[in-house]
């Protein structure tokens, strides 16, 4: 078989963006729990929370970790697979990118640093401040890449001059007609992600019967948030629905798996093989109407369909089907737990209720799988354009030798495979371990009612060796 | 003034950055080898494990403006370097995650040791690599062939003395954090550094000038070389000052800078030899500039930003000033 460039290159973006973004959607959520445990600590001077916080800070600083190098290598990966991508929207796409960096990258780095080594340097005012910033630094930074994704799937604002995107209007940039969805949906879907590792691991601790008090404060905090998160979670997903439907019509009959160019009566489909070849599902099971009535808000709302436009404008119809499936499955599958939650804590059963607690610790990593359902629906959705309706994602790659982004794909593949695992091991020993316990955390609470005592320690130590 | 030469200007700025930060935390991963007792290796990581990541920053920083100001070069630049930049990034990612998991291992600590160093070295070279090809003037029509034509013995030499030079950077960063025989082994080698890191500063200007009609004219046309003449001249000042500064214990930070001080000027050199040229022969910073609204725009962010940048990170550095401690610290 020949081997194509254009495919190689995608296929190497997609998996190493789609690695990369693993990390983030837990740190973005971890970083804003960690942040909420430490002002909490200091409000009530409950050392609960400040073991919660000491606890966390391990798992999100080599998931942070994980998250710098991989997204290093997508910052300069438009460039290398996708030179004349880069060249023509790099007007547009470049100065959001740089303000991400000047805004939220230098802002983490700078302020983790003290997060994570600072703990006996500063006082615990300034620690807490630091644990803020780099939450709202994660939050800054997400909000930057969701705009240059967003301007990418409803591009507005700008003109074309000599086939290069030149900006009109930055504010019809920046606010593009999906960006509000995408971004608030986005955030959530951190802190659901973020939430359901710590219910999982607390949930895992409570079953084992090990650091159960631990347990329980994480478990009854988490379980608070999931009830609060994810159907608010469904509602905005809902109207994100709707803002596809206006904008990119092909990606919505993709997700819904519509075939005829104008459908009246949609079914809401709860199974089908969507077959690209005959344009039509196989072994489909819906429920009429339901669907006009979710898109539409009427009973017989008419949507467009797939065979409104050629079949080489359309995107892969199963994978954004399935995955479209995935992520909504798996959402209504944390609200249930929410729900459950709820109502085991009325009868007093949350934290021994065997069957809940193993669902739960099931569903430990049901958000990272989550997100990236939702990412490949909206990106695999997009397809074959990378700008929407403007630019073709195979007319733009780098004129490489396939030979050589193959080399390059393997060692991805490789390396990350290989990271994976480390990441994964690093983290049941970390669970493994367990949090500090409470007799460790009084003793150092001592030592740290001054502020800079570790500080005050060294200079002892160098006005000693003075002496000597 | 001119929002192309500002922006060339801010690009300058970001690499100079770059290679002075990440310079010696990357040129502590290559010296690590030269610290094998009991602890020693604790103690170079500990000194730079709060840092790294912000430092490494302004390589992304700088990839962002250049995709920003220059999409044209940022397009070429990188797809031409395809696999030095791609080993670059294979190389950052093992020494980037070595910090968090070498502290946490119990078995395996050696070979994250191993990662961290080797890890070091590779993106060193890599990037001296690139610069070394870039100077010589790689042709951007040669990305569909499949030659190596980014490995001359000339960008071999560049990669090599920027792992001198890297090490170096790391070696006066030693000897200003640390005390007892850690700081006098950094010392140690840091003579010796200074020694190859000049030499070689010295062939790859007789080198350019010789083999590039262009550069020769740049320098040595007219009274240029008069005007010029202050960059070699007060590299060799400063190497001599930094030499006599590691034999005495009392200004520890001292080196540092002037090492640093050595990188500007090799630095401007470099500018000079190319400007206005991002692709020599190729791609002006004119030919290769967005259009002014995008220009605009960030000039906004840059002007507003830089500045607290800066602020911040010093006060980072400030909070962990002094001497590295080799006790368990943080979280
Ligand atoms: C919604 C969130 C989100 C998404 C969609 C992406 N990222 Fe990301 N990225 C983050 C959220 C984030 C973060 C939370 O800010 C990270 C994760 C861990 C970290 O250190 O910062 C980060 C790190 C991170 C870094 C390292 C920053 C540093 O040096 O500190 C780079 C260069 C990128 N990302 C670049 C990208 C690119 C080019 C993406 C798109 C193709 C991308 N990220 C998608
Ligand atoms: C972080 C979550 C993201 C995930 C999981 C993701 C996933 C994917 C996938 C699966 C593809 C391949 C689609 C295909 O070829 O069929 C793709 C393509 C692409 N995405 Fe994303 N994406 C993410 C975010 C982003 C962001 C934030 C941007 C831009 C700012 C972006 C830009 C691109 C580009 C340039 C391609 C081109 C390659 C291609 O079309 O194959 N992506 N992405
Ligand atoms: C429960 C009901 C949910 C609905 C109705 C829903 C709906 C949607 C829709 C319509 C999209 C946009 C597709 C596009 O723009 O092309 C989307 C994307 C996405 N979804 Fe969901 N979603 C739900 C739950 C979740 C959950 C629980 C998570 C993760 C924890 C999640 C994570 C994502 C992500 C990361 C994206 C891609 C980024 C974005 O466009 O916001 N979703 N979702």
């Amino acid at each position: 078989m020949e081997l194509d460039t254009a495919l190689l290159s995608r296929l190497q973006f997609a998996f190493t963006v789609s690695f990369h973004i693993i990390f983030p959607s837990i740190t973005i959520g971890l970083a804003t729990l960690i942040a909420i445990w430490e002002g909490l600590w200091l409000k009530t001077h409950n050392p609960r929370y400040l073991q919660l916080a000491k606890f966390w800070i391990k798992p999100f600083a080599i998931t942070f970790g994980m998250g710098v190098v991989s997204g290093i290598v997508l910052s300069y990966e438009f460039g290398t697979n996708f030179s004349k991508f880069s060249d023509i929207v790099g007007p547009v796409l470049g100065p959001l990118m740089a303000y991400e960096v000047l805004t939220a990258f230098f802002l983490e780095a700078g302020f983790l640093g003290v997060m994570l080594f600072g703990w006996q340097r500063v006082g615990r005012k300034l620690h807490f401040f630091a644990t803020v910033v780099v939450a709202i630094g994660t939050w800054i930074s997400a909000f930057w890449i969701i705009v240059a994704n967003s301007w990418m799937q409803t591009p507005q604002g700008y003109k074309i001059v000599d086939g290069q995107f030149h900006v009109a209007s930055w504010f019809e940039v920046i606010f593009n007609p999906s960006m509000p969805y995408r971004f608030s949906h986005m955030l959530l879907a951190s802190m659901i992600t973020a939430t359901f590792v710590v219910a999982g691991i607390c949930a895992y601790y409570l079953l084992k019967k090990q650091h159960t008090e631990f347990a329980k404060k994480g478990l009854s905090m988490t379980m608070w948030i999931a009830l609060i998160l994810t159907p608010l979670q469904a509602y905005i997903g809902d109207l994100h629905g709707l803002n596809v439907q206006e904008h990119q019509p092909t990606k919505l009959a993709a997700m819904e798996g519509i075939w005829p160019e104008r459908e009246k009566n949609v079914p809401l489909l709860l199974f089908a093989m969507p077959n690209m070849e005959t344009e039509s599902n196989d072994y489909q099971v819906g429920i009429p109407n339901l669907g006009s009535l979710i898109l539409t808000h009427s009973i017989d709302g008419e949507v467009q369909g797939l065979k409104a436009v050629s079949p080489e404008d359309r995107p892969n119809v199963p994978l954004v089907f399935w995955s479209f499936r995935v992520m909504v499955g798996l959402g209504f599958g944390m609200l249930g737990l929410a729900v459950l939650a709820l109502w085991l804590r009325k009868q007093g059963k949350l934290y021994n209720n065997r069957l809940f607690l193993g669902s739960l610790a099931l569903f430990t990593p049901s958000g990272v799988i989550a997100v990236l359902a939702g990412w490949y629906v909206v990106e695999v959705g997009r397809q074959p354009w990378l700008v929407y309706n403007l630019v073709r994602t195979s007319d733009v790659v780098s004129p490489l030798p396939a030979e050589r982004v193959l080399f390059t794909l393997i060692g991805f593949v490789i390396i990350y495979t290989l990271l994976l695992g480390v990441y994964l091991y690093f983290m049941r020993k970390l669970v493994k371990k367990g949090p500090p316990s409470m007799a460790n955390l009084e003793q150092q609470l001592i030592g740290m009612n001054a502020p800079g005592y570790a500080l005050a320690w060294v200079k002892n130590l160098k006005e000693k060796e003075g002496d000597l | 003034m001119d929002l192309t030469l500002f922006y060339f200007l801010i690009l300058g700025f970001a690499v100079f950055m770059y290679v002075l930060l990440d310079g010696f935390d990357l040129g502590i991963g290559i010296l690590y080898p030269w610290f094998d007792r009991a602890g020693e290796k604790d103690h170079l990581m500990r000194s730079i494990s709060h840092v790294w990541d912000g430092n490494e920053t302004w390589l992304v920083f700088g990839g962002v403006v250049l995709f920003a100001a220059f999409p044209a070069a940022y397009a070429g630049i990188l797809s031409t370097f395809y696999l030095p930049i791609m080993l670059m990034l294979f190389a950052l990612i093992f020494r980037g995650v070595a910090f968090e998991y070498r502290f946490k291992a119990n078995t395996s600590k050696a070979y994250w040791d191993f990662a961290f160093s080797a890890g070091s070295a590779v993106a060193a070279f890599c990037q001296g690599l690139i610069l070394g090809s870039i100077v010589q003037g790689v042709n951007a029509s040669q990305i569909a062939d499949a030659s190596w034509y980014w490995l001359s013995p000339f960008a071999i030499l560049t990669g090599f003395s920027v792992m001198a030079g890297y090490a170096l950077l790391g070696a006066s960063y030693l000897y200003m954090k640390s005390r007892g025989r850690i700081q006098s082994h950094a010392a140690h080698i840091a003579k010796r550094l200074l020694v190859i890191v000049m030499v070689a500063m010295l062939l790859i200007s007789l080198w350019t000038v010789i083999s590039s009609v262009d550069i020769r004219a740049r320098w040595f046309s007219g009274l240029n070389f008069v005007y010029l003449s202050p960059l070699p001249i007060m590299s060799v000042g400063l190497a001599l000052a930094a030499w006599r500064a590691f034999n005495k214990l009392d200004h520890e930070g001292r080196p540092f800078w002037m090492v640093a001080g050595i990188f500007l000027l090799g630095f401007a050199g470099l500018v000079v030899s190319l400007f206005p040229y991002l692709m020599p022969n190729q791609l002006t910073i004119w030919d290769a500039a967005a259009p002014d609204s995008s220009l605009e725009f960030l000039l906004v962010g840059i002007v507003i930003f830089i500045p607290l940048i800066l602020a911040y990170t010093l006060w980072g550095y400030r909070v962990f000033a002094g001497k590295v401690e080799d006790y368990q610290e943080g979280y």
